[in-house]
């Protein structure tokens, strides 16, 4: 009775101490699970999770202090991407966090722009160009469609802009083909 | 539509109807030696097959005409039909084939779907489930009276008034019932082979059925319907495996020539085990699957509790299929590894 | 001595319909009314306008230089004025437009200055940008700049030199009838290619269903300078792809992701390699090419045409019959569908090929895959297209990169053979293409985050500064106060002060009357309140209070001030 409390006991202490020593001889900086989740994110920094960006919002997320379908840029993919990597059931959109859109890019109606810069100081990935009181313009290639841009604008001064799919651009789309759809159109 | 604009002139249907084609030589040897009872064992398939399969494509919401006239549903019915005793009852036959096509098939998704080849599975659940119905094998005429008429036959199998004399007459064990219950007996090979159901290589009648078979698997592989290597695989599979138990105790064990010409190995090398839909895709894929369903089959033979063993061989190699082919994914153009061929 | 032979997996036999259009002569189409000329005919980055609307500009004259290293020039294929320069349709399977130079012919096809290369003499990269700059560009079909292919990289030679006359595409015969007519000059092409690029075996590897076009370039290779072998090759589709003429010639296969080049090999169209002759020993950009019309045309035959001739002339010079079904551009094996006809000859059109319901009857509908593997067995790239399928169709893009997506050719044999009449091709291209998009996001949503990053890195330092900045005016305010104190107490300790030194002290105490009186000025309500029922001994002491305040501010603004003026 004795030796078996006592080898539980050596156990647990010898178990214990290298549990110990590799939490500290083998800690990861940073949370490994947000960058994962960070990664799916689309990184368009607007915001619309409730978060102020997608960082904060994967770190959310890995803390389980935010639900996975709050992301609408990322869209339904995105929340199965999410699901999959956290084994979790996939579920609709939140929609209280918006719907998802068309890729978009702003767009600055340098006409009516007076170069207030607020524009500028709302734009989570600097691509705005312009100074006070200079016309300001949008960096396409860099704009991720966030919109964060439009409220602040005094002037109402910027839209936003589909792309639109130019010949680069082109995708070639699922061929849809197979067995069910000869029996919709048949009986059509 | 993008590219290719045109295509060869090779359809599903035409892969089917050679299948079916090659069948034939196999059912002409077939009613000659054993009598015209299997063209009922046939008809009765393939209706129930084409109804069945009908009402499921209806029931998921296909269409039914281009379907039906791929005749893959007729493929199963014919080999389910000849796997079975020519004498079996007609309940037996149409359960078989309803289990065939709508659990083995439909059930798992249609046409290409269905991991198990369908008429090997409604022959396993009648084996397992009937196993005294899938006795009531006709014996070949050189050994019984006079075979059945089709009418005699039609009233066997549909439970007619048949005197049990005259079915008595012309029903027998089959060449591995025989050897099976002789070695049972604790028969040396040598003792059982005297029994007269024994021919030059197989059964008396059932070798030239299994050459039948043989003919018109090579007739597939000439006209390139199937590859070499599963039937190859598989007929090496049960040689190899025979000639070397046989090799080591040739009393206990029969001869490799005998377990070769049993018409359900042929039926099985030619047209079973070469179902492209459950089978593996790769050429050293088939290669393994033909082998390994070649030792399972001498395995259950030998001392598994059913006379033979090709339907649940085949099936198990089925089970075995994605483990194949992700392991024997061949060498790509210029792919890495090996050097270049010269 | 015959060369040994070698065998490419799979591919199959569709019906060449080749003899259709090889009876009758080459004829140049005549010059149209309007050239409509897209920027974008190559692989790479499109061409930079360099001209402008309204401008005239001369035969071969450069309206679009060459975007970076891969890239090519494009010229003006007949002498004219230029109308637009805008987005206009192009034979694209996309069926999208894309910018081109539209030139309203004069009809007087005046050529540009233009004089022959002396390629032996000059330097070999400067030979190369004046190809680009010739526009010249693989005429078999991938359009690949062919200056980039010319440039025998690290290794500094490219041992073999593959000559490409394979056209195993059903119905295209432009590069049979090059080869019948103008062998000396393809040959001329290849004496170039063998000059820059140092080969030391020249092959010209050709399908044994041309066998004019075979005694032809026999003939002309017995008259060149420099050793040529024309090697006769089984007929079987794709054989004219380049990684299968390069397997039956030589044995050797490219590895998967690498080009010929890295094993020694580099392969030339003899469209390109005549292309090639007429630039340098002409210098002439490559403006017009040899195009295939056939199919459902009254006369099928080749044309000579000028880049930017729009298609339908063409159909019709053929002679258009009724009961088209439509046009591809290139053959029935990997063509494109022209979406209109006004749409214009390109460097890549080989074939304009009009359809019928006769001749090419509609596609039957796809049934489920039956794993019959009949494409694995047709694969030149000896892939698992079932597997693949199965992975694209899904949309399981990773295990369709594991299964070797991206070795397809997209030659079609897999669907050609497909009892099930699956349009196999397609589901590999649009997972291409998918994966292609996917990385491409992936990098915009990289960009997206560093640049996020970086901008919370700016504010965070930005606010620091601002908050160190804070602190060090504050400190400077007080030491300057304390300095203050100082210096009038010593003036307090000394009576017998220098005149300056006094009337310093005075001129301090007017500007902070002044500044006393600028700031009860301005607000006037921060006067003292509530001083109504005070005693005088209070209001003196609050007086006192007030200067001494308004002092402390004084000196604090000043060297805020300062430091303002200076930053």
């Amino acid at each position: 009775m004795l030796a078996a409390i006592g080898v539980m006991a050596l156990l647990a202490v010898t178990i214990g101490l290298v549990l110990g020593w590799s939490a500290v001889r083998f800690k990861v900086e940073g949370n490994p699970l947000a960058e994962k989740i960070d990664a799916i994110l689309p990184q368009t920094q607007c915001g619309q999770c409730g978060f102020a960006g997608c960082r904060p919002y994967a770190e959310a997320i890995a803390n389980g202090e935010a639900d996975i379908n709050q992301c609408p840029p990322g869209g339904e993919e995105g929340v199965k991407k999410l699901a999959e990597l956290l084994g979790v059931e996939p579920k609709p959109l939140d929609e209280a966090h918006g719907t998802p859109k068309p890729k978009s890019v702003a767009f600055i109606d340098e006409q009516a722009c007076i170069g207030c810069t607020l524009c500028i100081q709302a734009c989570p990935v600097d691509a705005i160009s312009g100074a006070a009181k200079q016309i300001h313009t949008v960096i396409a290639a860099e704009c991720t469609g966030c919109e964060l841009c439009l409220p602040p604008c005094p002037v109402d001064c910027i839209s936003m802009v589909p792309i639109v799919e130019d010949l680069p651009h082109w995708k070639w789309k699922h061929p849809v083909v197979m067995m069910k759809r000869i029996a919709e159109t048949e009986e059509a | 539509m993008p590219s290719p604009f045109i295509l060869d002139r090779s359809s599903v249907t035409q892969v089917m109807a050679w299948v079916l084609a090659a069948l034939l030589p196999g059912i002409a040897t077939y009613v000659w030696l054993f009598g015209p009872g299997i063209l009922i064992t046939l008809s009765l398939a393939t209706v129930t097959a084409l109804a069945a399969e009908a009402a499921m494509l209806k029931a998921r919401g296909y269409p039914v005409r281009p379907f039906l006239t791929d005749l893959s549903a007729i493929v199963t019915a014919w080999l389910l039909a000849l796997s079975l005793p020519s004498l079996a009852p007609w309940w037996l036959i149409v359960t078989g084939t309803l289990f065939a096509i709508v659990v083995a098939k439909h059930l798992y998704g249609g046409l290409g779907q269905n991991i198990f080849n369908p008429a090997m599975v409604g022959y396993a659940v009648l084996i397992v489930s009937f196993p005294v119905q899938m006795t009531q094998w006709a014996g070949p005429h050189e050994l019984t009276a006079a075979p059945l008429t089709l009418a005699q036959s039609a009233a066997v199998i549909f439970g007619g008034d048949v005197p049990r004399a005259t079915l008595d007459a012309v029903t027998m064990a089959t060449p591995l019932d025989a050897l099976r219950t002789g070695l049972l007996q604790q028969l040396t090979i040598d003792e059982v082979m005297t029994h007269p159901i024994f021919g030059h290589y197989g059964g008396v009648g059932f070798e030239w059925l299994a050459g039948a078979f043989l003919l018109g698997g090579l007739l597939l592989w000439a006209l390139r319907i199937i590859g070499w290597q599963v039937p190859l695989a598989f007929l090496a599979g049960i040689w190899l495996t025979a000639g070397f138990l046989n090799f080591f105790d040739a009393g206990r064990f029969g001869p490799p020539w005998f377990h070769l010409f049993a018409p359900s190995v042929m039926l099985g090398a030619f047209f079973i085990a070469t179902d492209p839909v459950s089978g593996a895709t790769t050429p050293r894929g088939k290669l393994v699957f033909g082998l390994g369903a070649g030792f399972l089959t001498m395995a259950i033979r030998t001392w598994g509790g059913f006379p033979d063993g090709v339907a649940f061989a085949i099936l198990l190699m089925n089970l075995c299929v994605p483990l194949i082919d992700q392991y024997t994914q061949p060498r790509i153009y210029g792919g890495a590894g090996k050097e270049p061929r010269t | 001595m015959s060369r040994e032979l070698h065998r490419f997996k799979g591919g199959v036999h569709p019906p060449e319909h080749k003899a259709e259009s090889t009876s009758r002569p080459i004829h140049a189409a005549p010059l149209p009314k309007e050239l409509v000329i897209p920027l974008r005919q190559h692989i790479g980055n499109p061409a930079r306008p360099v001209v402008e609307i309204g401008a005239r500009v001369l035969k071969g004259q450069m309206i679009a230089a060459a975007d970076g290293y891969i890239s090519a020039a494009v010229h003006a294929s007949s002498s004219g004025t230029v109308t637009a320069i805008g987005l206009q349709p192009v034979p694209h399977i996309s069926g999208l437009p894309d910018l081109c130079v539209t030139i309203e012919t004069d009809g007087r096809d005046e050529w540009v200055v233009h004089a022959p290369l002396d390629y032996q003499a000059m330097e070999p990269s400067q030979l190369r940008m004046q190809l680009r700059d010739l526009g010249l560009a693989g005429l078999g079909g991938a359009v690949f700049p062919s200056a980039v292919k010319l440039d025998p990289g690290a290794s500094r030679a490219c041992p073999t030199l593959i000559i490409n006359g394979g056209e195993c595409e059903p119905w295209i015969t432009c590069d049979d009838l090059l080869m019948r007519t103008h062998a000396g000059e393809i040959l001329q092409g290849a004496a170039i290619m063998h000059h820059l690029l140092g080969s030391t075996t020249v092959l010209v590897g050709i399908e044994d269903n041309k066998p004019e076009a075979v005694a032809a370039m026999q003939a002309a290779a017995a008259g060149m300078d420099f050793a040529v072998e024309i090697v006769v090759v089984p007929a079987r589709y794709p054989g004219g792809g380049a990684k299968q003429m390069i397997q039956v010639l030589t044995g050797q296969e490219v590895p998967s992701g690498k080009l010929p080049t890295d094993i020694g090999i580099q392969v030339f169209n003899v469209g390109t390699a005549y292309a090639l002759a007429r630039a340098v020993r002409h210098g002439e950009p490559l403006i017009s090419r040899l195009v295939t019309v056939t199919g459902h045309v009254l006369r099928p035959q080749n044309f000579e045409v000028l880049i930017g001739t729009p298609m339908h002339t063409l159909i019709t010079l053929a002679g258009e019959r009724d009961g088209a079904t439509g046009v591809l551009m290139g053959g029935p094996m990997m063509g494109v569908p022209v979406p209109d006809l006004t749409v214009p000859v390109v460097k890549a059109t080989n074939c304009i090929l009009v359809k019928s319901a006769a001749l090419f009857p509609p596609l039957p509908k796809a049934l489920p895959c039956i794993r019959c593997t009949r494409c694995a067995d047709a694969c030149p790239a000896e892939l698992q297209p079932q597997e693949l399928f199965r992975f694209a169709r899904a949309g399981d893009f990773g295990r369709a990169q594991e299964y070797h997506l991206f070795d397809c050719i997209e030659c079609g044999c897999c669907s050609y053979v497909c009892p099930s009449h699956i349009p196999l091709v397609d589901f590999y291209r649009y997972a291409k293409s998918e994966i292609w998009a996917r990385e491409k996001d992936k990098r915009a949503a990289d960009l997206a985050r560093e640049r996020h990053e970086f901008r919370q890195f700016r504010q965070e330092r930005e606010k620091k500064e601002k908050a160190e900045k804070l602190a060090a005016k504050a400190q400077a305010a007080r030491t300057h106060a304390a300095l203050d104190q100082a210096q009038r107490a010593e003036l307090a300790a000394a009576p017998a002060a220098e005149v300056t030194a006094v009337s310093d002290a005075d001129a301090k105490k007017a500007l902070i009357a002044a500044a006393l009186a600028r700031a009860q000025a301005k607000k006037p309500d921060a006067a003292p309140r509530n001083v109504d029922q005070l005693t005088p001994e209070q209001l003196r002491q609050i007086e006192e209070i007030e200067t001494r305040r308004a002092k402390i501010r004084e000196l604090v603004r000043k060297p805020l001030e300062s430091e303002q003026k200076n930053p």
